[in-house]
C-alpha cells in the first residue's frame, strides 16, 4: 500500500510537470469546453424564452444550471486514451509500459487526475464567472449533494474503465478513430449534453437508461439539480455500480485477450 | 497481405487474404548468468522477435521460452523487476521534462529503495559521464546524450538480465565506445547476463565472447567469435609490404610487381609498396612460404578477414 501511495504520489507530480508544458494546448482544450457548454446553452435559454420560459420543465435558469453543471461534471470525467492508445500502439511506446512491473492503468490515472487537478485552477474562476453571468436556478436539498459525491466519482471510474477498454481496441486494429467518433457521438446524445433526457422522446430515454452514457454523466448531474427523489437517486447508484463492475470485467478481458494479440508494431 | 496497385486494394475490399509467416522456428539456446551474448543476423532475420518474446513483449505461438525460471510472457512483476529491454530506436524518458523527473518515475514504478536509487544513479552518472545532462530537459539533448540518459533509466533498478536491441544505433564512434565501455563495466560489476543485437561489428567484438547468428528466423552458428570466423571464412588475408624504390615508382615497375603478385592469390587491396591477398585457409602456408622466397618482401601479416565479410558469408551461405 505504501509503494502505491508512493508510485501514485510520484506520477502525480511529474506528470503535473509535464502537463505544466503545454499550458497553451492546455487552455485552447479548456476554451472549447467551455464554448461547447456556452453552444448549448444559449440555444436552450433562446428556444426556453420563445416559448414563454419553459420547456417540459425547464427554465431559462434551469438551463444555465444544468449546461454549468453538465461542464464541469463532463470536464471532470472525459478521458482522452482512445486517441493516446492509437498512437501508443503505432509509434511502439506501448511497448515499454508493458515492460514496467506495473499495470498501465494506474499511470494514466494518475495522469488524468494530474490533469484534472491543475486545470481545475481554470475551470473554477470560469463556472463562478458562468454563475454571475446566467444567473442559474439551484435547488439541492442537502441529501443530494451527499450522494453526488459517490455518483461523481463512479461517473469518472465508469467512464474511465469503458473508456480504457475502447482505447485498447487499438491492439487489435491499430487504426481506431472512425469507432472512437462513434461512440463520442453516442455520448453526445445519450448523456444528456446535446438536451435533456427528459426533452427526448420516450424511446431515447428508454435506450439512454439501458446504455452507460446516462449513467455518466446525466444521472450526476439532474442529481445535482435537485431534480431527482431520493430512490430515483439510490437507483442511479446502483446503475453506476452495476456498470463500473461490468466495465471492470470487460475491461479485464479485453486487457488480457489484447495484450496477447499484441504484435508490437512499430518497435 | 495484399498486391500494390488500386485493383488489389479494392479486391482486399472484398476478399482479404491472409498469411501466416513464421518469423522464428526452432532457434534453440541457453545463457549462462553473466554471459554476453551478440545476437547476430541481417535484418528481418528474427532478431528483434526473439528479444521480445525473451523480454515478454510477444506471445510464442509455439515452442517455450525461460528467463530466470520465469515465463516471459506472464509478464510477472519478480519477473520485471529483474530485466530491462533497450531498443536504440525507442525512448522511455518524458520528453518535455529534465531526466531526472523520468529517472524518479522509474524509482518509484521498480519501487527502488530511496538510498538504492541515490547510489545507482551516482554510479551511473559517473560511469556515463551524465552530471551535465540530467536537469536538462529530454528534448534539449543530442541523439547520443539521450541514448546515455535511456541505457541509465533503464538499469536504475539493477536488472540481471539485459536485452539489448541496436544500443549504439546512430551514434558516433566515441559515443559507441562510450556505451560499450560501460556495458562491459556493468556486465563484470552485477554478474548481469546481456543478449545483445547489432549491426555494429565492433560491438559485438568488444563485448561477446560468444554469438548466435540466425537468419531466415533460424539458427546458424552458436559458438565463439573466433571459431565463427575459423568455420565459415575458407580465406585468409596476406598483407604483404615491400620496398619501393624511386626509380621503381617512376618508371611504375611496382605496377609490375603487384600484377605479378595475383599469381600468389586474388589481390583485394593495394597501395604504394603494400599488397593484400586474399588465399584459401589451406594454401596459407605454401603461399606465404613462396612469397617470402621469391619475392623481396619487407613486412608480411597474415590476417583474419574483416568480421562483417565473414557475417556476409554466413549469410550467403544460409
Amino acid at each position: 500500500m505504501k509503494g502505491f501511495v508512493d508510485i501514485y504520489g510520484t506520477l502525480f507530480r511529474i506528470h503535473l510537470a509535464v502537463q505544466f508544458q503545454y499550458r497553451a494546448a492546455m487552455a485552447i482544450w479548456l476554451i472549447g469546453r467551455v464554448i461547447e457548454a456556452l453552444v448549448f446553452l444559449s440555444v436552450w435559454t433562446a428556444v426556453a424564452r420563445s416559448q414563454g420560459g419553459q420547456v417540459g420543465g425547464f427554465s431559462v435558469g434551469d438551463f444555465a444550471a444544468y449546461y454549468i453543471i453538465m461542464m464541469m461534471l463532463g470536464h471532470l470525467t472525459f478521458t482522452w486514451f482512445m486517441y493516446e492508445f492509437e498512437f501508443r500502439i503505432r509509434t511502439g511506446a506501448f511497448s515499454p509500459l508493458l515492460l514496467q512491473p506495473l499495470h498501465p492503468i494506474h499511470r494514466d490515472i494518475a495522469m488524468n487526475l494530474s490533469y484534472k487537478f491543475l486545470t481545475l485552477i481554470i475551470m473554477l474562476p470560469t463556472m463562478v464567472l458562468m454563475i454571475w453571468l446566467f444567473e442559474p436556478v439551484f435547488d439541492l436539498p442537502a441529501w443530494a449533494a451527499w450522494a453526488a459525491v459517490p455518483a461523481v466519482v463512479l461517473a469518472f471510474l465508469m467512464r474511465f474503465f469503458v473508456e480504457w477498454a475502447l482505447a485498447l481496441v487499438a491492439l487489435w486494429t491499430t487504426r481506431t478513430a472512425a469507432a472512437n467518433q462513434l461512440y463520442f457521438a453516442a455520448l453526445l446524445f445519450f448523456s444528456g449534453q446535446m438536451a435533456p433526457l427528459p426533452l427526448m422522446p420516450e424511446w431515447v430515454q428508454a435506450l439512454a437508461t439501458a446504455l452507460p452514457f446516462r449513467w455518466m454523466l446525466a444521472f450526476p448531474t439532474e442529481l445535482l439539480l435537485g431534480r431527482l427523489t431520493p430512490d430515483e437517486a439510490l437507483l442511479g447508484l446502483a446503475a453506476q455500480a452495476v456498470w463500473l463492475g461490468l466495465s471492470w470485467g470487460i475491461l479485464g478481458v479485453v486487457w488480457s485477450r489484447g495484450v496477447r494479440k499484441y504484435a508490437a508494431v512499430g518497435s | 497481405m495484399r498486391e500494390g496497385g488500386l485493383s488489389a486494394a479494392l479486391k482486399s475490399l472484398v476478399h482479404r487474404r491472409t498469411r501466416k509467416v513464421e518469423a522464428v522456428k526452432e532457434i534453440s539456446f541457453t545463457v549462462g548468468q553473466g554471459e554476453i551474448v551478440g545476437f547476430l543476423g541481417p535484418n528481418g532475420a528474427g532478431k528483434t522477435t526473439t528479444l521480445k518474446m525473451l523480454s515478454g513483449l510477444l506471445y510464442p505461438s509455439g515452442g517455450q521460452g525461460r528467463v530466470l525460471e520465469f515465463e516471459p510472457f506472464k509478464r510477472e512483476r519478480e519477473f520485471l523487476r529483474q530485466i530491462t529491454l533497450v531498443m536504440g530506436n525507442r525512448n522511455q524518458l518524458l520528453w518535455d521534462i529534465p531526466v531526472v523527473d523520468s529517472f524518479e518515475r522509474n524509482r518509484a514504478i521498480y519501487r527502488i529503495d530511496h538510498r538504492e536509487y541515490r547510489q545507482t544513479v551516482e554510479e551511473l552518472t559517473d560511469l556515463l559521464d551524465l552530471a551535465e545532462l540530467l536537469d536538462k530537459p529530454v528534448r534539449n539533448l543530442s541523439l547520443g546524450e539521450r541514448m546515455k540518459c535511456e541505457v541509465a533509466a533503464a538499469l536504475l533498478h539493477r536488472p540481471r538480465i539485459l536485452f539489448l536491441d541496436e544500443p549504439t544505433i546512430g551514434l558516433d564512434v566515441t559515443m559507441q565506445r562510450r556505451i560499450r565501455d560501460f556495458l562491459s563495466e556493468y556486465n563484470q560489476r552485477y554478474d548481469a547476463t546481456v543478449l545483445l543485437t547489432s549491426h555494429y561489428m565492433a560491438d559485438v567484438e568488444a563485448l561477446c565472447q560468444r554469438v548466435v547468428v540466425i537468419h531466415h528466423g533460424r539458427l546458424l552458428y552458436d559458438g565463439q567469435l573466433a571459431e565463427l570466423v575459423r568455420r565459415f571464412s575458407p580465406h585468409k588475408t596476406i598483407v604483404v609490404e615491400m620496398e619501393v624504390s624511386p626509380i621503381e615508382q617512376r618508371t611504375g615497375a611496382q605496377r609490375q610487381v603487384q600484377s605479378d603478385l595475383s599469381a600468389y592469390g586474388e589481390v583485394i587491396d593495394s597501395s604504394e609498396g603494400r599488397v593484400s591477398l586474399r588465399v584459401p585457409k589451406t594454401d596459407t602456408a605454401r603461399v606465404v612460404g613462396r612469397l617470402l622466397s621469391e619475392i623481396p618482401v619487407l613486412d608480411l601479416t597474415v590476417e583474419d578477414p574483416p568480421i562483417e565479410d565473414v557475417i556476409e558469408e554466413v549469410f550467403e551461405q544460409g
